[in-house]
């Protein structure tokens, strides 16, 4: 085990930058989910960390040991991909077993490390079958269980449950974590699904068009996003964003285009007479006769909470209520916002106030 | 809906009528050769090939014996003998003694020829003429008669073509230019394949461009001067004009750029994440070459093994050019070519060496063509 980092990494294909400097600190036994839009750069990353791609400046370091210039197989580094990248012709043991082998196992060591990673995986009854003959969640964990089998320093995965259907997907989520917690690799994960970043990370690094544009604990990025991308990504349904100023008398008023008044919660003087945008999660609204109406547009009740889709100041904004809302579209109902988990943001920057 | 239904009817059974008309335009010329192959070489003379399973019926003619073959007995003059060599095993059902009457008395019967002449014809062939005065002059009365051959295989024709006329040998020979002729492209190639899909070089775009240019060079044009430069080059060597090794290399660099060109786009195919994987297993380039894409790509490799069998067995351009023609040398397609000139007339020798010639390419395609339709590549990634 060890910790990576990544000190001013740069990646261009041909004269098109991909990945403009990213530095990111994985500490021993951390584990870190890159999420980002595809685009983002997220992948590459991985792969120049993996090293499957050139690194054009900066620095990567597995432990101490800067890696730019070594061999995939000398970091000492196990992936797992998207499409698992079984190898067809080999069984399930063979696969697992085929890292040992090119280094020289004796049959006996293969086959004390290959065991147990099976049993770990629950791939025992399965060891002797073609990968042809496995359901996709199968496959996924005998990528999985090739990956164990290497006892790596760092474990690497690019999207490894993109290629399984939403049940399936939400089960291996708990067993990778699960297995994180058993083998304490550090780990690095991709994935552009906001919610598998939330559920599993140690630390979410949030990337955009080549750059960081957050690191930090999920809970910590849900309540203090860093900028707008950051806001917008993280949380689902996405946080509602109104465009407005603050009340030039009293800060803790934000006054929305159309003139509606929304309350603040942490009140920023400097902030007056500046463009700003408001940021709201749907799931701070609760409903309230006394409070501001909103006009019903859509509304999705699910059982166990009921979404809304509704106009707030002239905005289109979406809303989770815990509870039943009796309404219809186009009726008005008045909710209260709660002021502990308003955002305000630059207009122009992007940042949060 | 039914009409629908009544449509996809329509054009399945054009489909399997289709393919039954293909089926048997290809199978029946082969099954024909094969039947002929295995006639008896009379037989095939006189009758065609679908006929081999019917009994078939002839009218011939044949000799008496003289009177110098005849005996006295009981105040008799006999004649006797067989009007059927020893061997042939036609049977005779009836005879007659004037080409307008072929059969007029059947066989066993005793035809009186008027004067007290007797004859008698046994169905084995065996006769007995009998005269009451003693027969004069020196040759035998003609008779005509009707016969009928069983049906009668064998493979005497193989034994004769494969060990007296000399196409055992030239299989051999055809052997011995086509299995290194296929193995060696295909062991070049497959390095070539891999390197040109999977290795980053300068200059790859342009060896690849290079070899597709190559695919059109007419082979007719390139024989001649490749004769001379391994000529020159042999002679540089000490190895003489005519060999083996020449005619593996013509071959060779006659079906690389196809090996290359077919190899490579397959190879291009397999999926990247199975390379990168084996690459941070540890696996160079050479492991992933021999444990990884060779492995998958026995299809291809298989296909290409079939074309190229093919295309060098049924070779005789190359194989005149570059081989001689003594026995040690001369291929199967160079063999047919001389037996057709010398053995035009005998159906049962061309019939069955053609057969012969055909046997291993039916062999190696019979053998090899699952891969054309099982992909090997099912479960490797999603949707595989």
């Amino acid at each position: 085990m060890a910790s990576v980092d990544f000190v001013n990494v740069k990646k261009s294909f041909g004269s098109h930058p991909v990945i403009k400097g990213v530095d990111v600190e994985i500490a021993d036994g951390e584990f870190v989910i890159l999420v980002g839009p595809s685009g983002c750069g997220k992948s590459t990353l991985l792969r120049m960390l993996a090293g499957l791609e050139n690194i054009s400046a900066g620095e990567i370091r597995i432990g101490d040991k800067v890696v730019n210039r070594l061999a995939p197989k000398e970091r000492d580094i196990a992936m797992v991909f998207q499409n698992y990248a079984l190898y067809p012709h080999m069984t399930v043991a063979e696969n697992m077993a085929f890292s040992l082998k090119l280094k020289g196992a004796s049959k006996a060591e293969i086959e004390t490390r290959v065991k147990p990673a099976a049993e770990i995986l629950g791939l025992t009854p399965l060891l002797d079958r073609y990968p042809r003959q496995l359901s996709g969640g199968q496959r996924q964990r005998v990528a999985m269980g090739r990956a164990i089998v290497r006892d790596p320093q760092v474990f690497l995965f690019d999207e490894p449950l993109s290629n399984l259907d939403a049940k399936l997907r939400v089960a291996m989520r708990a067993e990778i974590k699960e297995l994180h917690q058993r083998l304490k690799t550090t780990t690095v994960y991709v994935t552009h699904d906001q919610i598998e970043a939330m559920t599993m990370a140690d630390k979410i690094v949030v990337m955009h068009d080549g750059i960081v544009e957050q690191i930090g604990a999920p809970l910590e990025l849900y309540d203090q996003p860093a900028n707008l991308f950051v806001a917008g990504f993280i949380g689902s349904p996405a946080m509602n964003m109104i465009k407005g100023r603050l009340d030039p008398e009293n800060a803790s008023r934000f006054i929305a285009l159309d003139g509606t008044v929304l309350p603040v919660g942490k009140p920023v003087e400097a902030a007056k007479g500046k463009d700003l945008i408001y940021g709201l999660r749907p799931e701070s609204m609760r409903l309230d006769g006394s409070g501001i109406p909103i006009t019903v547009v859509v509304i999705e009740p699910t059982g166990s909470e009921t979404q809304m889709m509704a106009k707030l100041a002239g905005v289109d904004v979406a809303c989770v209520f815990h509870e039943r809302v009796a309404a219809r579209p186009g009726d008005i109902i008045n909710v209260a916002i709660d002021t502990r988990s308003t955002h305000l943001f630059d207009a122009e920057s992007g940042r949060r106030l | 809906m039914a009409s629908s239904t009544g449509k996809s009817f329509l054009g399945r059974f054009g489909v399997h009528i289709a393919v039954l008309i293909f089926v048997a335009i290809w199978t029946i010329p082969t099954l024909g050769i094969l039947v002929s192959s295995l006639r008896d070489k009379n037989q095939l003379a006189v009758t065609g090939w679908w006929t081999a399973l019917v009994t078939s019926s002839q009218n011939d003619d044949g000799r008496l014996g003289t009177a110098a073959d005849q005996v006295e007995k009981d105040g008799k003059f006999l004649i006797m003998g067989n009007l059927l060599k020893a061997g042939d095993n036609r049977t005779i059902s009836a005879f007659g003694i004037k080409s307008q009457a072929p059969t007029e008395f059947a066989a066993g019967a005793v035809a009186d020829l008027g004067d007290g002449v007797t004859l008698q014809v046994n169905d084995d062939g065996f006769y007995v003429q009998s005269s009451p005065v003693a027969f004069e002059g020196d040759r035998g009365r003609r008779i005509y008669f009707a016969s009928s051959m069983p049906p009668r295989f064998t493979t005497d024709n193989y034994q004769t073509v494969l060990f007296s006329e000399g196409i055992g040998r030239s299989f051999i020979n055809s052997l011995t230019v086509t299995i290194p002729a296929t193995i060696i492209p295909i062991l070049i190639a497959a390095f070539a394949a891999y390197a040109l899909a999977w290795m980053r070089f300068p200059g790859r775009a342009l060896l690849i461009a290079t070899i597709i240019g190559l695919l059109v060079v007419p082979l007719q044009m390139s024989l001649i001067p490749l004769l001379k430069l391994y000529n020159g080059v042999g002679l540089f060597f000490g190895v003489p004009a005519k060999t083996y090794l020449g005619i593996w290399l013509a071959h060779t660099g006659f079906g690389l750029p196809f090996a290359i060109y077919l190899l490579r786009s397959y190879i291009a195919g397999l999926p990247r994440e199975i390379m990168e994987s084996a690459r941070i297993d540890g696996a160079s380039d050479f492991e992933i070459f021999i444990k990884i894409v060779l492995p998958l790509s026995f299809p291809v490799l298989a296909s290409f093994a079939i074309f190229q069998f093919l295309w060098v067995w049924n070779d005789l351009l190359v194989a005149m050019v570059f081989l001689g023609s003594g026995s040690d040398q001369l291929v199967l397609t160079g063999k047919l070519n001389a037996l057709l000139g010398s053995r035009g007339g005998n159906w049962e020798i061309l019939t069955t060496s053609a057969f012969v010639t055909i046997l291993v390419p039916l062999a190696v395609f019979f053998s090899l063509q699952r891969y054309f339709v099982r992909g090997l590549l099912a479960g490797s990634v999603k949707g595989g």
